[in-house]
């Protein structure tokens, strides 16, 4: 049996019914990341003696029946920009790439706690600044559908790892669509959760007020053990938010009677890839069929998203990137002649070139003079659109619509065309500047065969409608169960 | 001083607040201790990690506002302030621009018997930076080092108005405001660990002129005698420069202490822009209105207010308040004394005399102090009853402060008791007429100075313990008839 191809609940089943170990789940799994890693390259680390040792020590408790949590014994690989103790952390950069960090964020903290098995990190555009994952400084990850295209970014590595196998469950961030789009362009679940519900303590800042960490999983279900596994209050983030977290599973019902979806005219949008139009709107039929009521709603401001967000983020990145000033930790350029020469020098040398394009938006956009144009506006319309969606929620409980407005594209096709690229994030944008929760599920394949992402945002701190939503169509079709043949 | 023009100053005070950890992380905060100690990954800027408040100087803040009577708006936030530089770790200060946490105060002072008011702009929050330790001789090295133990301590910035006249007020101003900090008990302001600093705005413009001239600032001055030789120096070297005609260029100083002069750091042109806007890891502040009130009626009775208390129910000089109520301990000691003693003028005198001199010859803080209230107030009550004189009990106060043990138990140990007993201060006198026989007779021929000489041979005689009025009566007594 080939374990390496089945979901953390499935393995879970088969774990506690004794018929398989953690060590066996474990080196299926590894043995995967070692057949078809070198295609896709989506591993920047893979911890393969920690993870067995981990493995190991959770068979010796399922063999006493020790009470174990839900996910004990499951391997989960991470981004590589969410802290792990003694376990480099690179976000993709070379400022990081031998960066060791001395504690754990707070989501690696709960996952340990669950006594799950940590596989690796993860590939990603660097400090999670892309679409594609072509801006890691160290390599480019493939999309398993089609090795010549990207699989989405930033959270690329995690996507393609879960849609090849290569991983069980990952952890991604999420701030402009980094789950959500690469997740519906690898044709797996990739959900955002509602801003403050989860800890950012220990995720390397890219916007603060946009950042959030959630799951890629293979399924909804899967998703919602993660979800139960993560979110909550912490005391170490004073943006995470102190309200009582659901069972997610709770929410694993097919039950979308009556359930008021709306359908944003503004997000099916000119340049839409028409097999992509096609398989969402077949997918709302399908969610009408199933019961629920089909509503337009308007979400006027949302043409102007991505000029916001690209007001926003890099003026937030602008600072949280100032700490890499080879002082302190991380890459210093060495042969420097004073200290003003060693800051350029080491943050030339140490970031890639789509970090510097952002930090020197950000620094310009924070400037005085500027900072009532650009700043102060961008927050205001900020403001509107999250207006848009409390006014659309006023009508409906969840908002359904395209992840991405393309399926995967070619590698190189869109990076010397910075706006072209931003454009792929113009559908997952809104609902981090607002702070909704988001997922992406697979909802079918273009002609080419290529994955298409179905969006269901929901309100704030309404997961539970969300995954709802996610799973009865999931259990009432077979797209997630579509996998890419890598051999 | 050039009398052709005003001088105009503002100052920045910069006081590290007394909470027990950071503003912004759990590390302790301590002066002294090893360098790089008492950090973590929060004041160490590493990557991913994340502000949270300390109640605690949240509420120093307040307070320290509260003292200076400054405004404090319900919705209060904090602001990114961006520059490299290698003691700021995350490349940007945590401070505040807009939205302070207290704004509008002011601050009210003698100087030279006239009171003066003074504008706060604001006192916001914010967190201090790490230090840089060079090595070698400057120049000649090309080695920093830095240490972060004081990275992300809380810091208040006490913004005021260009309110002062001169120099001397300027540090009138700054000594009334350490007072204040130091008597709500929100910052031990000791300047030699840079506890308390401030920052010099300093202009002229012509005598009559209601519009300021160009500005200089004097950045981070943490001792009273350089504040006021930096001022001084500025103040004349800006009245040159205008004098021969040309104009105050606007730029940021540093003051040369050995040399005595400013010299510049930046000019308007190299000015930072801070690219200021508002820190998204930290949640706006909704200040509750009934805890500022409680916080209002919980502070102490202030400097000025105390003073002229003091002098209204103890009938004290201007001066004897000044010097008693410097720090609230020593007000709070000498108001023990008084009740303890009813001797408000004599508790004064000691206090401010001899104990004080004690303090300063020891560097002892007087709340540490051995010489206690009751023991001072013991002191008192035997000189009252004649059994020590007031020359005694100098002595006596000595071995107090510096043993711990009451005034009376010194006195019978050491056997200080002063002699009032008349027969056998007449048979002293008796003898020391008898060696002195020139002395004594000028004294009953009418040169009566040569009494003091003769009084001082018979304290001399009974090792000072003898009641000196009664010497003096007796030897009248027995010489004049």
């Amino acid at each position: 049996m080939e374990l390496f191809r089945l979901t953390a609940h499935e393995l879970h089943d088969k774990l506690r019914a004794g018929e398989i170990t953690s060590v066996e789940i474990t080196q299926s799994v590894l043995e995967r990341i070692n057949a078809v890693d070198s295609k896709i390259q989506a591993y920047v680390t893979v911890v393969e003696e920690l993870a067995l040792e981990q493995a190991r020590i959770v068979d010796v408790h399922l063999r006493d029946g020790d009470p174990l949590p839900l996910l004990a014994g499951i391997p989960v690989s991470l981004k590589d920009l969410i802290c792990t103790k003694g376990i480099p952390t690179t976000c993709s950069s070379r400022i990081l790439q031998d960066f060791v960090p001395p504690y754990d964020a707070t989501v690696a903290q709960k996952l340990n706690d669950q006594q799950i098995v940590m596989l690796g990190k993860l590939n990603m555009d660097e400090f999670a600044m892309g679409s594609s994952t072509e801006n890691s400084a160290f390599m480019v990850t493939r999309n398993p559908w089609d090795l010549e295209r990207i699989p989405g970014g930033s959270s690329g590595g995690a996507a393609a790892a879960i849609a090849a196998d290569a991983a069980i469950c990952a952890l991604g961030s999420d701030t402009g669509g980094s789950i959500r789009q690469p997740a519906a362009l690898c044709g797996i679940v990739g959900m955002k959760p509602t801003y403050g519900r989860v800890s950012r303590y220990g995720l390397v800042a890219f916007a603060s007020s946009l950042d959030q960490i959630g799951p890629l999983t293979k399924d909804v279900t899967d998703c919602a053990w993660m979800l139960n596994a993560i979110c909550g209050h912490d005391p170490m983030d004073s943006t995470s938010v102190n309200l009582p977290v659901p069972d997610f599973t709770q929410s694993l019902v097919q039950d979308i009677e009556d359930l008021r979806i709306g359908i944003p005219d503004e997000y099916f949008i000119e340049g839409m890839e028409s097999d992509v139009e096609r398989r969402v709107r077949e997918a709302i039929a399908e969610l009408e069929g199933l019961g629920a009521q089909v509503v337009r709603v308007s979400l006027p401001h949302s043409e102007y998203a991505v000029a916001t967000y690209y007001i926003i983020a890099p003026a937030e990145a602008s600072a949280n990137l100032a700490r890499y000033d080879g002082v302190r930790y991380g890459f210093r350029a060495e042969e420097t002649t004073d200290l003003i020469d060693m800051y350029k020098k080491t943050r030339s040398k140490g970031f890639g070139s789509e970090v510097k394009r952002r930090i020197m938006l950000g620094t310009y956009a924070l400037s005085s003079g500027f900072y009532d144009a650009y700043y102060l506006k961008a927050q205001k319309v900020r403001t509107l659109i999250k207006q848009d969606f409390d006014e659309a929620f006023e009508q409906v409980d969840v908002i359904v619509a395209p992840t991405s407005p393309t399926g995967a594209f070619k590698i190189g096709e869109k990076v010397d065309d910075p706006l072209q690229m931003y454009l792929s994030d113009i559908l997952t944008i809104p609902a981090n500047l607002a702070g909704l929760p988001g997922i992406s599920i697979p909802c079918g394949l273009t002609l080419q065969n290529l994955p298409v992402g179905l969006q269901i945002v929901g309100k704030p701190f309404d997961e539970e409608t969300v995954l709802r939503t996610a799973y009865t169509y999931e259990q009432n079709t077979d797209h997630h169960k579509q996998r890419p043949t890598l051999e | 001083m050039n009398s052709k023009y005003e001088t105009v100053i503002g100052l920045e005070i910069h006081a590290e607040l007394a909470t027990e950890s950071k503003l912004f992380c759990r590390c302790k905060v301590g002066f002294g201790a090893e360098a790089n100690t008492q950090t973590c990954p929060i004041c160490l800027g590493m990557p991913g990690v994340l502000p949270v408040l300390n109640e605690r100087a949240l509420e120093y803040t307040i307070r320290a506002a509260l003292a200076l009577n400054c405004e404090i708006p319900p919705y209060s936030k904090f602001d990114r302030k961006n520059y490299f530089y290698p003691d700021l770790p995350k490349g940007y200060q945590i401070s505040q621009l807009h939205l302070p946490f207290s704004q509008n105060g002011y601050v009210e002072f003698d100087l030279e018997r006239e009171r003066k008011k003074v504008g706060i702009t604001r006192v916001h929050l914010e967190e201090d930076a790490g230090k840089l330790v060079h090595t070698g001789v400057s120049n000649s090295s090309n080695m920093s080092y830095v240490d972060f133990n004081r990275s992300c301590i809380p810091l208040i910035e006490i913004v005021g108005e260009p309110d002062l006249r001169s120099p001397a007020e300027a540090i009138a101003y700054m000594r009334a405001v350490k007072e204040i900090l130091e008597y709500v008990g929100v910052s031990h302001c000791n300047m030699e660990q840079g506890q308390l600093r401030a920052d010099l705005n300093v202009s002229l413009r012509p005598r009559g002129s209601s519009e300021y001239g160009t500005r200089t600032e004097v950045k981070n001055m943490n001792s009273f005698r350089s504040i006021l030789a930096a001022l001084e120096y500025e103040v004349e070297r800006q009245a040159q420069v205008l004098d021969s005609g040309g104009s105050v260029e606007q730029e940021t100083l540093l003051f040369d202490e050995e040399r005595g002069i400013t010299m510049s750091m930046r000019n308007k042109e190299e000015a930072h822009d801070y690219r200021y806007f508002p820190e998204p890891d930290l949640v706006p502040f909704e200040i509750d209105a009934t805890w500022v009130e409680q916080l209002r009626s919980d502070l102490p009775e202030l400097p000025l207010q105390r003073r002229e208390r003091l002098q209204r129910e103890y009938g004290l000089s201007a001066d004897d308040a000044l010097a008693l109520a410097a720090t609230r301990q020593m007000a709070d000691y000498y108001e023990a004394c008084v009740s303890l003693s009813g001797q408000a003028k004599e508790c004064a005198n000691w206090v401010r005399g001899d104990l004080s001199a004690l303090l300063n010859e020891t560097g002892q803080t007087i709340e540490l102090c051995r010489a206690t209230p009751q023991h001072l107030a013991d002191m008192l009550s035997l000189i009252q009853s004649g059994a020590i004189s007031g020359k005694i009990a100098k002595t006596v106060l000595e071995k107090m402060f510096h043993t711990g043990r009451d005034a009376k138990s010194i006195v019978e140990a050491e056997g200080l008791t002063q002699i009032s007993d008349e027969d056998q201060i007449a048979a002293i006198i008796d003898d020391v007429i008898d060696s002195h026989p020139g002395p004594a007779d000028d004294v009953r021929n009418g040169r009566l100075k040569a009494i003091g000489f003769l009084v001082g041979q018979v304290m001399k005689a009974t090792q000072g313990k003898a009641n000196p009025r009664l010497v003096n009566e007796l030897l009248r007594a027995k010489l004049l008839g």
